[in-house]
């Protein structure tokens, strides 16, 4: 499905690491993360729509992913590590219950 | 001490267990090895900040594959499921969640063998307002 | 205590105060919780001041005669009079008001002089609010002030009630750091202050770090500080104090506004920490607490201490100490001028207007205690009358000046009980339920078996409204028998009662400024004698 023009906002503790090295990354998105437990004004259920799902590769391999559950924040906040092995991009994404992507992008140079 | 945010009833059918079971496939997980940092008092029942850690080498051979968060007082036990592997170098996650209310979070950690840890804390959720 | 005011005071001298057998190669001086009182004021000490859990007994929760014989504090000696109640307005009578920011800079520049660069003078926090001129200039007064004792650090909690802009704009304006290792910012999780400082004296590296109070977010207005996130956040602060060791420090001293409780709980399970200088709980202890190899300083509240440590540093160690809570009477030690300038500058535009006489009281008015005062019973008593409502709620702070029998309440009285910057006197409907959720909340807020899960104020004070309350028991089953004195008919949960009070951690929150409502209280009524706990039962003690 289609790519949202949501923009992540990415946080890599470092842009170059020796071979090895442990690196941060910190992000936030704007979702509202609907809970589908809340009901509007009329009385009827609110219908759940989160971002469910996270992944992180390091030029093209995983090095973590999460799913989210309605009780994760609003505006979803991620931060984990990852061990710097070789340089490229840091694709970040995020999947919606309609199934559309977010996607951030950073890189790291290891030298 | 005065008015603040709402305190919202506690719910009657919470899931963990089905849930703590469904991840662990019975097997029962050991406390130790799981770190869990939450404050003891939110700030906000909205956004609560929680950093899971496990103590793992995270080699090949040795490693933590998943993580799960659970919350006893929500409508649903369920908050996030973390997945690492030895590119993930350290085992340790933070976002922020919602708590419904006081309730008590807990983290079951998975390595790659089947062995399974835990840790829990208690954060309360109040209405706030005294000082000294 | 029939002692007169001129045969105690001829006992007392300057002197004897700051009377000291210097040891060692560093002196911490500590001063905390001042809550923008320039001024030496009355303070009458807690008469109930429990522990629960594991320091159920232990000071600081013992008062009174109990708390003087475990120091061997004779009764009706100065020192008495300055640490506890009992006989508080005979003995107010006899050796007067304590404090004063002049009185202090006497005493701070007395041991510079005597130990030149070996001293490090911090302060606790809770200096820049809580009083008329504090609230009008927004901080500037005690700002200003406070520069004059050339501070090495501070840290802080009541300064964040002035918001984010006002507290980055004073901290700019200081020549020494805020300190405040647990404070993050919301959107990156990153250190907001600068958590610790090196400052070398007496040729010892020293390590300060700042701790701010960790409920600053809960105890008041989030809304003001939205950007910041507090907490105890023992693992960050493991981490500052082994940066600290690693850089060299051989001393390490944890200016700390998290409560006594706290600090002692923190003590046990964060190593490396020589000193904690306790704030926020406003107790006052004559010798250090001892735990593990940490020393915990607790320098009471409203100038009434100056608290003097001396340690001496060997092999990155605290191999000797020795330690004075020095109260302030304000009649012994004399004002130091320049400092005595500064504060009649500031005060001189608003002197008359402070100076005003509202009413009368005939009994002593106070406010520290966890489930009342005299002083709360008054606020609470306007609230109702003021506000036409069935329960008055009124915040357990722990600062606010006393006043004793018979003595005049002026403009500045009242301000010195009210002066905050979300002071609106709200009214609105609640039913029983509700209002038992919140006493119950508040009270797990102060009876809660862990410390950590402690904010450090008081019980919320009540009028129209009696109850019982179990502080044993767990949270949620301490409150009972909750009575409408109106009627003398117990709380219904399902019926909406109106409720009025004050200092609503909510924005938006709307009514006149509580000040407003008390002084037209007192102005209509004139006299007022507010009589000792009356609604509250406690049990489990
Ligand atoms: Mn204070
Ligand atoms: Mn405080």
């Amino acid at each position: 499905m289609a790519t949202s023009s949501v923009k992540p906002r990415i946080k890599l503790d470092k842009k170059e690491a020796k071979q090895g090295d442990i690196v941060e990354v910190k992000a936030l998105v704007s979702h509202v993360m609907e809970t589908g437990q809340r009901k509007s004004a009329d009385g009827n259920v609110i219908p759940r729509k989160i971002l469910n799902k996270f992944t992180c590769t390091v030029n093209g391999k995983e090095v973590f992913s999460a799913d989210f559950e309605p009780a994760v924040s609003a505006n979803p906040y991620i931060q984990f590590k990852f061990k710097a092995t070789e340089s490229g991009p840091v694709v970040l994404t995020w999947i919606d219950d309609d199934g559309s992507k977010i996607v951030g992008e950073d890189s790291i140079k290891v030298i | 001490a005065t008015l603040g945010q709402s305190i919202t009833p506690a719910f009657a059918a919470n899931n963990i267990d089905e849930m703590t079971k469904a991840f662990t496939g019975g097997a029962k997980p050991v406390a130790g090895k799981v770190k869990l940092d939450l404050p003891e008092i939110a700030e906000n029942g909205n956004t609560v900040p929680i950093t899971v850690s496990v103590d793992s080498p995270m080699t090949d051979k040795d490693y933590v594959s998943d993580v799960i968060i659970l919350a006893d007082g929500n409508p649903n036990a369920g908050v996030a499921t973390f997945h690492f592997s030895p590119a993930s170098g350290v085992a340790e996650a933070n976002t922020r969640i919602r708590l419904a209310n006081t309730q008590n979070i807990v983290a079951i950690a998975k390595t790659n063998d089947g062995k399974f840890y835990t840790a829990s804390k208690e954060v309360k959720v109040t209405i706030g307002g005294c000082g000294g | 205590a029939g002692w007169s005011r001129a045969l105690a005071q001829q006992k007392l001298t300057q002197a004897d105060l700051l009377r000291f057998e210097q040891l060692g190669n560093v002196t911490l001086v500590h001063v905390t919780d001042i809550h923008g009182q320039l001024r030496p004021v009355y303070f009458r000490e807690p008469s109930i001041n429990l522990g629960t859990g594991d320091v159920k007994g232990l000071v600081p929760h013992i008062t009174g005669k109990a708390l003087l014989d475990h120091y061997k504090i004779p009764q009706g000696s100065a020192e008495a009079y300055a640490l506890a109640y009992p006989d508080f307005a005979a003995l107010a009578k006899s050796y007067g008001r304590l404090g004063g920011l002049d009185r202090i800079a006497t005493i701070v520049k007395a041991i510079r002089a005597e130990r030149g660069d070996r001293t490090v003078f911090l302060d606790g926090g809770d200096t820049w609010q809580n009083s008329f001129t504090s609230l009008t200039t927004k901080g500037q007064d005690m700002v200003d002030c406070m520069a004059l004792l050339k501070p090495d650090a501070m840290t802080g909690h009541w300064e964040f009630t002035l918001g984010t802009d006002r507290v980055k704009e004073l901290i700019g304006q200081l020549e020494f750091p805020f300190l405040a290792q647990n404070v993050r910012d919301t959107e990156w999780d990153e250190p907001a202050f600068e958590a610790m400082r090196m400052i070398e004296r007496g040729g010892v590296k020293i390590a300060v770090i700042g701790q701010a109070l960790p409920y600053t977010a809960v105890a008041n207005p989030r809304w003001m500080i939205p950007n910041w996130s507090f907490g105890i956040r023992e693992n960050d602060l493991r981490a500052n104090v082994e940066k600290a060791r690693k850089d060299g420090a051989q001393l390490v001293v944890l200016l700390s506004h998290n409560g006594f409780d706290v600090d002692r709980k923190l003590a046990s399970r964060v190593s490396g920490i020589d000193v904690i200088l306790t704030g926020h709980t406003h107790d006052a202890l004559p010798a250090v607490v001892k735990v593990g190899k940490t020393l915990l300083v607790a320098s009471g509240s409203h100038g009434k201490f100056v608290s003097r440590l001396d340690l001496d540093v060997r092999d990155g160690e605290v191999k000797g100490h020795r330690f004075r809570l020095i109260p302030v009477f304000s009649d012994v030690i004399a004002p130091d001028a320049e400092m005595a300038t500064k504060i009649d500058t500031i005060r001189k535009p608003h002197e008359k207007m402070l100076g005003e006489t509202i009413g009368r009281t005939e009994t002593t008015l106070y406010r520290r205690g966890n489930f009342n005062g005299t002083l709360d019973d008054v606020i609470c008593d306007a609230l109702l009358s003021e506000r036409d409502a069935e329960i008055a709620l009124s915040p357990g702070f722990r600062w606010g000046a006393s006043l004793l029998p018979g003595q005049d309440i002026t403009r500045e009285d009242i301000y010195n009980a009210t002066a905050i910057t979300y002071p609106n006197a709200y009214r609105m409907t609640m039913n029983g339920a509700r209002l038992k959720d919140i006493l119950e909340d508040v009270a797990d807020n102060l009876f809660h078996p862990d410390p950590y899960y402690q904010q450090g104020g008081d019980m919320v004070r009540v009028g129209g409204l009696s109850y019982t309350i179990d502080v044993g028991k767990p949270g949620g089953q301490r409150i009972s028998d909750m009575t409408l004195l109106r009627t003398g008919k117990p709380l219904e949960p399902a019926r909406d009662y109106t409720i009025t009070g004050w200092a609503s951690v909510n924005e938006g929150t709307e009514g006149p400024p509580i000040w407003d409502v008390v002084t037209n209280y007192i102005t209509k009524k004139k006299v007022v004698a507010p009589k000792e706990l009356q609604n509250v039962r406690v049990m489990g003690v």
